[in-house]
């Protein structure tokens, strides 16, 4: 399977978002810290499902947000996001 | 608006419709429904006897002002779900479901100004959420938001909603094109190629109208006609995309 076509986006992601955030965060804007890009959590790239997602960055795709679920735990990396805007 | 923690919940089919021959649609009685909006989904979980998981975000096809919510699924031979959905499931029988979910890839009338809609394939199905809520508001709410559909789909054979198209742009502020990439046939509809930038010249609202602009299918055509549409000037925020893959 070429990576191309396992590639979704953020709104994939969004029932493991909910899971965190206890919110819909699709459209929240999320600010890269790797190049300051300001996109919508589903407007990212999306990759792997299952266990996991990474969120990645259109333009510089460096990882914005990772969410793993273990037995028992959700572990989240946030170290990909500067700011998040969530609209109420 | 949106519920403060998803739960699972049981759903029952309550009826399910032959739409193609690799699609089905399964209307669901949701017991405890908060109500969608167009554009939304909702997570399907299938547990094995050994409990094994798998879960599937679907679109959802049904207006949100529908008694029942609808799943249109697209059959994909070697998936774990869609095989299931399409070809196991019955009325009567029980599914896990949590939604609605997404807050993005969402239209509501609300929004007004031309809306352009892309679908490739199944990607149709959110769009047609759209439309169908669309055409559950007053002429005055429809004529604020004129809608063009281009639908791509390998065969006319492949065509989702087809009866249902033509009711909902029976009118002068909608309108369908079809773009057919794999026909053979002369007296289908629509032209026959990928959709490209002339096709969106063609066939879009231009940039300058700045339309609200949709565009859902695989991911090779998602990104291709998203960036086509910058090309031609729309503004990025206004394009919204779904991207959808290749595990059914």
């Amino acid at each position: 399977m070429q990576t191309e076509e396992m590639r979704l986006d953020g709104n994939a992601a969004a029932g493991m978002l909910a899971d965190v955030f206890a919110r819909d965060t699709t459209a929240a804007a999320a600010t890269c810290a790797g190049c300051g890009t300001i996109a919508p959590l589903g407007a990212l790239l999306e990759y792997g499902q299952g266990m996991g997602v990474i969120l990645r960055c259109g333009k510089c795709d460096g990882a914005v947000l990772r969410i793993v679920r273990t037995p028992g735990r959700l572990r989240v990396d946030l170290t990909g996001v500067v700011f998040l805007v969530i609209p109420e | 608006m949106t519920p403060v923690r998803l739960e699972w919940q049981v759903s029952k089919v309550v009826d399910v419709r032959h739409e193609t021959d690799r699609a089905r649609t399964l209307v669901l009685d949701v017991p405890a429904w908060s109500g969608h909006r167009a554009g939304q989904h909702l997570d399907v979980r299938l547990v094995a006897e050994d409990g094994y998981r798998a879960e599937r975000s679907y679109s959802i096809a049904s207006a949100p002002e529908a008694t029942n919510v609808e799943l249109t699924i697209e059959r994909l031979d070697d998936g774990e779900v869609s095989p299931y959905l399409c070809d196991v499931l019955h009325p009567g029988d029980g599914l896990e479901v949590r939604g609605p979910i997404g807050g993005y890839f969402v239209w509501t009338t609300m929004e007004s100004g031309p809306l352009l809609l892309v679908a490739g394939g199944s990607g149709i199905v959110p769009l047609m959420a759209m439309l169908r809520h669309r055409s559950r508001a007053d002429a005055t709410t429809r004529a604020s938001a004129p809608v063009r559909l281009l639908y791509s789909a390998r065969t006319w054979a492949d065509v989702i909603y087809k009866d249902e198209l033509k009711k909902l742009t029976d009118d002068t502020t909608a309108s369908i094109a079809y773009t057919l990439t794999r026909e053979k046939s002369a007296n289908a509809p629509g032209s026959r190629r990928r959709v490209d930038r002339a096709l969106l010249e063609e066939t879009a609202w231009p940039a300058s109208d700045m339309p609200n602009v949709f565009v859902c299918g695989p991911t090779p055509f998602t990104e291709s006609v998203a960036s086509l549409l910058v090309e031609l000037g729309h503004a990025p925020s206004n394009v919204r995309t779904e991207r959808f893959g290749p595990t059914g």
